[in-house]
């Protein structure tokens, strides 16, 4: 793939919301399904638990199906950093996510996955979520060049730090091939500290 | 102009400014398990990539071992293809692993500091979230998910932004029965499972100062449920003389060299932190969690608080926290009856968790419907237990004497809550389902408060055992 293919600088598609704050990678993802030695089947088991015991729960609602924005609440992805759970929310469809702030490790594993994570404030939030309960089909337009989510006429302010927005936008998140150009600076930096060469 | 240990380390693994403007940091020490690496040597393999710096990754099993029956095949099917496939990457790119017959297998937050593996001054990275437990001794250590596992063994870096920095000072004397994991507890009271996001946390202050290496991981392995990614301690006598003769810790006149070059990188004095918070040492008494996150805390001779005293915006998690408990907002924590005890995890699974565990149980015999264990961190500590009859205690007492692993923490083994039982747990997160039960309850406290538990069959202030 092209760096062109990588870029995420605005994404569209249709909104599901899942409110509460503090939405932990376990709930997302409970660890029994870690037990797999690949990510093949996670969409299947996105947030399993909460929906076996909440039938109302978003992804258990057919009008959402094949939604890909995801809004939430404050600090979403906190706890565990199992990658897991980004690749379950992938996996199940999603391609970005809209919340108030976000756990730091799940948000590094998004940026990895090339999933935008863009802050909003609450009230901002709060809207966004309720009117996407009330016109499900119509799309959220996720301008991260910009930083603006555009629902119906309404745009809102959302944000994502300058690395990260500078790695989505250039097409750099899968930073491996980035790190590897530092060539020889990377043993040469290791040389000059004492406990790799020796004290 | 004084500079502060994050200053320094941050400076020293810096390969160079990335055009994203992020650092290209330089990882010095790398520590894998088996769960959250599978998937990044295939996509080692699926890129053609080899190990850049086979020395400085480090494996161990920890997360899906059964803590009775050790002996492979594993009864669990998928739990023996995890391990088996820890070998195979192990073994084909050449990386050392600290399986149980090399007799230091464990906990890996448990085993780096032990093996002396973890040192001053270095980057620490782990897929796992709890790995600021390294920072006690004054690194700078957080956890990754598995695609960056991929970038560490590719190209020994990550691409990262530095945090800012926050210093929570915790001054004054703690009173007996209140231990490290009451004071990191508290901390997350404070200031919240949000309010470190963002931040490294410098932890300092005359109780800091004063405890035990063991003391400071256990502080240092929470910060992540306080929001924030990397926690550390500055470099200290206790933490040259806490790593003086371990297995990969420098040897002879080269770990008195060591020890100056640890010293020189701690947080110079006059430094600037981007924020400074105080908790009152004094003030604490034993905290026990009643909720689903690890903010929703009271000391022990307090009540449930009603969600009307949160912001209005925390009201609904309240709510909901109260609904999955089974609490009513007003009812005394101390008294809740429990199902299950738990001793043991990255959090509190070291030989001072299991001794001060012992002492109490010697006090009296498990509760008649408590199911109690007793979770060593790591082989090496469990061979120190046994050497001191901690283990004969224990029996004694009703509790289950296990082998080493992460366990009931997160119950991806057999070790797992059944239903809705209540467990007093030593471990760091009661997040709905924790603990391997979907309905399933989590009190987090410290060890010799689920000591306590155990013996009493409900929260009780372990302070009027001891006395």
């Amino acid at each position: 793939m092209s760096t062109t293919d990588l870029k995420r600088c605005q994404l569209s598609g249709r909104g599901i919301p899942v409110t509460g704050n503090d939405i932990d990678t376990d709930r997302i993802i409970p660890a029994r399904f870690l037990k797999a030695v690949t990510f093949e089947d996670m969409g299947e088991h996105a947030f399993e638990d909460a929906r076996k015991q909440n039938p109302e729960h978003p992804f258990n609602q057919p009008v959402y199906k094949g939604a890909s924005v995801l809004v939430v609440g404050q600090n979403f992805g906190c706890g565990s950093s199992r990658e897991h759970a980004p690749q379950a929310l992938m996996r199940w469809g999603i391609r970005a996510i809209v919340g108030g702030s976000f756990g730091e490790i799940f948000f590094g594993n998004c940026v990895m996955l090339g999933i935008p994570c863009l802050v909003a404030t609450q009230a901002d939030l709060e809207w966004l979520q309720k009117a996407i309960g009330r016109s499900p089909q119509e799309p959220v337009v996720v301008d991260v060049e910009t930083q603006e989510v555009r629902f119906g006429d309404r745009v809102i302010r959302a944000t994502v730090p300058d690395g990260p927005r500078n790695q989505l936008v250039g097409g750099t998140w899968d930073s491996t091939a980035v790190l590897l150009d530092a060539g020889p600076a990377i043993e040469a930096t290791a040389g000059t500290l004492p406990y790799v060469k020796g004290f | 102009m004084a500079r502060t240990l994050l200053d320094k380390v941050w400076e020293a693994h810096t390969v160079r400014t990335l055009p994203s403007g992020q650092t290209q940091l330089l990882i010095g020490l790398h520590l894998i398990h088996e769960v959250t690496t599978p998937q990044a040597f295939q996509m080692l393999k699926d890129s053609k990539l080899t190990v850049r710096m086979p020395g400085r990754t480090f494996g161990t099993l920890d997360h899906i071992i059964p803590t009775t029956d050790q002996t492979r095949p594993y009864a669990d099917p998928m739990a023996e293809d995890m391990a088996a496939h820890m070998y195979r990457n192990m073994k084909e790119f050449g990386l050392p692993l600290f399986d149980m017959a090399t007799g230091k297998q464990g906990i890996v937050h448990v085993i780096g500091p032990e093996l002396g593996l973890t040192q001053p001054g270095m980057t620490i990275a782990c897929g796992d979230s709890h790995t600021a437990t390294h920072g006690a001794v004054g690194a700078i250590a957080f956890g990754i998910g598995t695609t960056q596992v991929r970038d560490v063994l590719a190209t020994q870096c990550l691409a990262m932004a530095k945090p800012k920095l926050r210093q929570v000072r915790v001054d004054g004397t703690l009173a007996r029965g209140v231990y490290a994991k009451d004071v990191i507890l508290a901390i997350i009271n404070q200031l919240g499972v949000k309010g470190g996001v963002g931040y490294a946390y410098e932890y300092a202050g005359e109780v800091i100062a004063g405890m035990t290496m063991e003391e400071r991981l256990t502080l240092c392995n929470m910060s992540i449920e306080g929001g924030a990614r990397f926690g550390y301690v500055n470099p200290d006598a206790t933490t040259i003389d806490y790593l003086r003769g371990r297995p990969y810790a420098p040897a002879g006149e080269a770990f008195d060299r060591a020890a100056t070059w640890w010293k020189g990188i701690a947080t110079e004095p006059g430094a600037a932190f981007d924020d400074v918070k105080r908790i009152d040492g004094n003030a604490l008494e034993p905290v026990v969690t009643w909720g689903i996150n690890p903010e929703m805390s009271v000391g022990i001779s307090q009540r449930i608080p009603a969600p009307e005293s949160a912001p209005e915006a925390e009201r609904p998690t309240y709510r909901e926290a109260l609904a999955h408990m089974g609490f009513e907002a007003g009812q005394a924590i101390k008294g809740a009856t429990i199902d299950v005890a738990f001793v043991g995890s990255c959090t509190n699974g070291r030989l001072s968790d299991l001794r001060v565990a012992a002492e109490v149980a010697k006090k009296g015999k498990v509760a008649r419907h408590v199911r109690a264990l007793i979770v060593p961190g790591s082989q090496q500590v469990a061979r120190a237990a046994e050497a001191e009859g901690l283990h004969e205690v224990f029996q004694a007492a009703g509790f289950q004497w296990r082998k080493a692993g992460c366990s009931m923490c997160l119950g991806m083994n057999d070790d797992k809550l059944q239903g809705r039982e209540m467990s007093a747990s030593s471990s760091n997160r009661n997040f709905i389902g924790r603990q391997g039960s979907p309905t399933g309850r989590t009190l987090l406290m410290s060890p010799a408060m689920v000591a306590a538990a155990a013996i009493t069959g409900a929260v009780a202030d372990v302070r009027e055992i001891l006395k």
